[in-house]
């Protein structure tokens, strides 16, 4: 038997699983790249607009740390930079489903099923390898495919969905290596994460020095890191067609790695030893609250960093963004509408904030249906079987649903603040009107997560429609405007009545009346969760 | 004293399906009641309406004196209940397990614990993502077993424990019964009822088919009797009660109804009998036999 055998149908295992998560994060990354570029073209129609657009923002420093160096004032080259932030995400993405594939199903001990039928020893590893290139390489030539569409030069395009689709599969054999090293697949995500997170702070280093597309006295960093090389092909600028290579070196030789350890350790071991755990229980693991803290920590602690340096990225590159939109009255129209205030930078950050907004209902949400996770996993019947009430239970969890989207937006807007602040010359004020900014968004959140509560009591088996509701109001926030939709149908969204409090005329009614809803959803959700049958299948 | 568990005429619907048709089950205090039947018969869906988590459809459910739908809190404060498949947290530490539940019940005995922990052998250290199944049951069974509740409810609480494990396990059940505590055992381990349990109740598609102590089940009951004799076994097949009859040369095997044993054995030693070996009827014949019925049936 070949140590490959049974590859083929792990293969198609794992396509028929992945059925709706694989196409939706390719075609979701495939289109973006073309529209960015249809919105530069549309945006910057002269030569004279897009080198005032790429000395005054894109070259900017900030921008240039957080996207990625910008070669040249071309649309293509624009849109390359724009895209910057979609490299990470492919990458995460492929490392996250390699180790879905690999560690995650060894940890549930569906492997072992799969073991004792005839697979090799390889399998299993190859199988979930394979599926991530073979997604990563379709992605980057509907990138490429999509780029040329939108008008773009064949070369720069092809080499920029390569650049794309080779760093995807050198995170997805990371991914690979990270799930031979621990025995949880939480571990294997944490390393992984690890790895991406060190190379994304290796270019940002490498980057920030640099202005444009001339590097700064540290970019040989961005050349270390895996991140810096797809901006490093240098799409639409004279193209770099060897930079290519260093990935796929870099994948080799993970893959050298990885392959000895997946044979040499035994089924569901890693190679790092499991950490241990104290013996006793601390005396404040002594009820649901307690327990609801040790198991929404770690995430409350993610969202709070995440939210933090979004913060200070959004704060520090407001004056830019400001700046570069100055002279464009179409954009100026649209921050406007958008915004509806004073000043252009006031406008960016308002609604800038209300985007991180949707990122926080989307913690609440994940915050409320955990409770519902609890009680599938069969984790929440040996508890309600002890001396505690559901309502304790459910509001255990749903206190993290509620007070975790306040804690992140505070330290977003506090984050915005200081940045801001520090770029016009007046962080205590700023930092006390961003506050203010980001604790507004706080009830039009809260609606959501006290939705996603009253599912989970009342409506168990549909929990997860709660997302689409996410969805449906991202799309209302984001398009409906544009489309020109009615007011009725804006207005369905909560966060359609968030006030844009940098302005001078806005009221706290709505605030109060969302508020209200909310208190209206939790009960409801205490209450139709008291008289369900636990466990509802 | 009062009865801890004492259900009549339960009805539990899942949609078209009928879970539990008309359940009665009464458990006696300071009693081991073993909870018998097949897989999907009912003793889970059973045991979460007795602890309030299910509302039922019909019948009556008194726990402990009172109502387990509404009055959960204060019932759960005196059980302990180990479910057939314990999950953990991952990130949890099986001791910090032993411990949550533990106060969540209203505290537990530290020195039983650390006895329970040495005598199951269980790393409390361990995360709750790295223990096998068999150790898993155990952390539900050392944060049950050292509570200090008045009623153990068991749900296949020995799935995946080995059986130098099992023995252990049967220790402290007799140990939990002799400091005056009731349980409720459900089980499809026969060995483990007969060895435990004061009495049974067999349940099969939601309702009970048989209750009582072992011997009031065996009761009525044929004992398998195999013999080598000296004579010939003629008249013995014509005798009443006796079933089954099987002869091999000198070797007969027989069943026999409790009333017809004394005639039977009569015969048999009018024959001339050189050996003799009789046996009651296990709890697994019991028990096929019921399960048989309803195959046939079907």
């Amino acid at each position: 038997m070949s140590p490959f055998t049974g590859t083929r149908h792990l293969v198609r295992l794992i396509l028929r699983r992945d059925r709706v998560v694989l196409p939706i994060w390719i075609l979701l990354l495939a289109v973006l790249p073309a529209s960015y570029a249809s919105a530069y073209a549309e945006l910057y129609q002269t030569a004279d607009e897009r080198a005032a657009y790429l000395a005054n923002t894109a070259s900017n420093p900030s921008i240039v740390a957080l996207l990625g160096p910008v070669f040249g004032d071309s649309i293509g080259a624009l849109t390359v930079q724009r895209a910057g932030m979609l490299v990470l995400v492919a990458a995460l993405a492929s490392l996250l489903t390699v180790v879905r594939h690999t560690r995650t199903e060894e940890e549930a001990g569906r492997r072992e099923l799969l073991g004792a039928t005839v697979l090799g020893r390889y399998a299993g590893l190859t199988a979930a390898l394979l599926v991530t290139y073979a997604a990563n390489v379709l992605l980057g030539l509907l990138i490429a495919g999509g780029l040329v569409a939108a008008g773009l030069p064949g070369a720069g395009s092809l080499i920029f969905g390569a650049g794309l689709a080779l760093t995807g599969v050198a995170f997805a054999t990371v991914g690979g290596l990270a799930a031979q090293l621990t025995e949880s697949a939480g571990g294997a995500r944490g390393i992984g994460l690890g790895v991406l997170g060190l190379a994304f702070v290796l270019r940002l280093a490498g980057d920030a020095g640099g202005s444009g597309g001339a590097g700064g006295k540290a970019e040989w960093l961005s050349w270390v890191s895996p991140l810096g090389w797809a901006p490093r092909v240098r799409a639409f600028a004279g193209e770099r067609w060897w930079v290519l290579l260093l990935p796929v070196l870099f994948a080799a030789v993970v893959a050298l790695v990885a392959y000895p350890i997946s044979v040499r350790r035994d089924l569901g071991a890693g190679v790092l030893p499991p950490r241990l755990g104290p013996a006793t229980a601390g005396p404040r693991l002594a009820g649901p609250f307690g327990l609801a803290w040790r198991l929404h920590r770690g995430q409350l602690l993610g969202w709070t960093l995440g939210f933090g340096l979004l913060g200070l990225v959004l704060g520090g590159a407001a004056d830019a963004a400001a700046d570069a939109v100055q002279g464009n009255q179409q954009v100026a129209d649209i921050l406007a509408r958008l915004g509806g205030t004073a000043t252009l930078a006031e406008a960016y950050l308002g609604s800038s904030l209300s985007l991180t907004a949707l990122a926080a209902a989307g913690y609440g949400i994940q915050a409320a249906l955990r409770a519902r996770a609890e009680e599938t996993a069969g984790r929440a019947e040996p508890l309600l079987a002890t001396a505690v009430s559901r309502s304790r239970w459910l509001a255990a969890h749903l206190l993290f649903a509620l007070l975790g989207p306040v804690v992140v937006l505070a330290v977003a807007g506090l984050a915005t603040g200081l940045s801001y602040g520090l770029s016009v010359g007046d962080v205590g004020g700023e930092l006390l009107r961003l506050l203010g900014v980001g604790l507004a968004q706080v009830p039009a959140v809260w609606v959501l997560a006290g939705l996603a509560a009253l599912l989970v009591g009342w409506l168990p088996r549909f929990s997860s429609a709660a997302w689409a509701v996410l969805a449906g109001c991202l799309l209302l926030g984001q398009i409906g405007a544009v489309l020109k939709l009615s007011q009725w149908a804006l207005d369905v969204s909560p966060f359609t009545h968030t006030p844009q409090v940098l302005g001078d005329n806005w009221t706290v009614t709505p605030l109060v009346a969302l508020t209200v809803i909310t208190a209206a959803l939790l009960a409801l959700a205490l209450r139709t969760f008291q008289t369900r049958d636990i466990p509802t299948q | 004293m009062e009865t801890p568990i004492e259900v009549s005429g339960l009805v539990k619907t899942f949609g078209r399906t009928r879970a539990l048709d008309g359940l009665d089950l009464t458990v006696r205090a300071g009693e081991v009641h073993g909870f018998l039947g097949p897989n999907g018969a009912g003793k889970s869906t059973a045991i979460r309406a007795l602890l309030g988590l299910l509302r039922t459809d019909a019948g009556d459910v008194r726990l402990l004196g009172g109502d387990p739908w509404r009055d959960a809190v204060a019932l759960h404060r005196r059980l302990a209940y180990v479910p057939g498949d314990v999950t953990l947290w991952p990130n949890l530490s099986g001791g910090e397990v032993i411990d949550l539940l533990g106060r969540m019940r209203g505290g537990l005995d530290p020195a039983r614990r650390a006895e329970l922990l040495d005598s199951f052998e269980l790393d409390p250290r361990k995360k709750g993502r790295a223990y096998s199944k068999g150790n898993r049951q155990k952390v539900g069974l050392v944060a049950a077993l050292a509570s200090d509740v008045e009623l153990l409810i068991l749900d296949e609480p020995t799935s995946g424990l080995d059986p130098l494990m099992e023995e252990v396990f049967q220790h402290w059940v007799r140990r939990a019964r002799a400091d005056g505590r009731t349980v409720l055992l459900s089980s499809h381990i026969l060995a483990e009822v007969e060895a435990l349990c004061d009495r049974v109740t067999i349940i099969r598609n939601g309702r009970d088919v048989e209750t009582g102590t072992l011997s009031e089940l065996r009761h009525l009951r044929r004992t398998s009797i195999e013999a080598e004799v000296t004579g010939s076994v003629d008249g013995l097949g014509q005798l009443g009660g006796v079933h089954d009859l099987r002869v091999d040369g000198q070797r007969v095997r027989f069943d026999v109804e409790d009333a017809a044993l004394d005639a039977a054995l009569r015969r048999l030693t009018e024959i001339g009998v050189r050996s003799l070996t009789s046996q009651p009827p296990t709890l697994e014949e019991l028990f096929l036999r019921h399960y048989q019925a309803e195959q046939v049936r079907s």
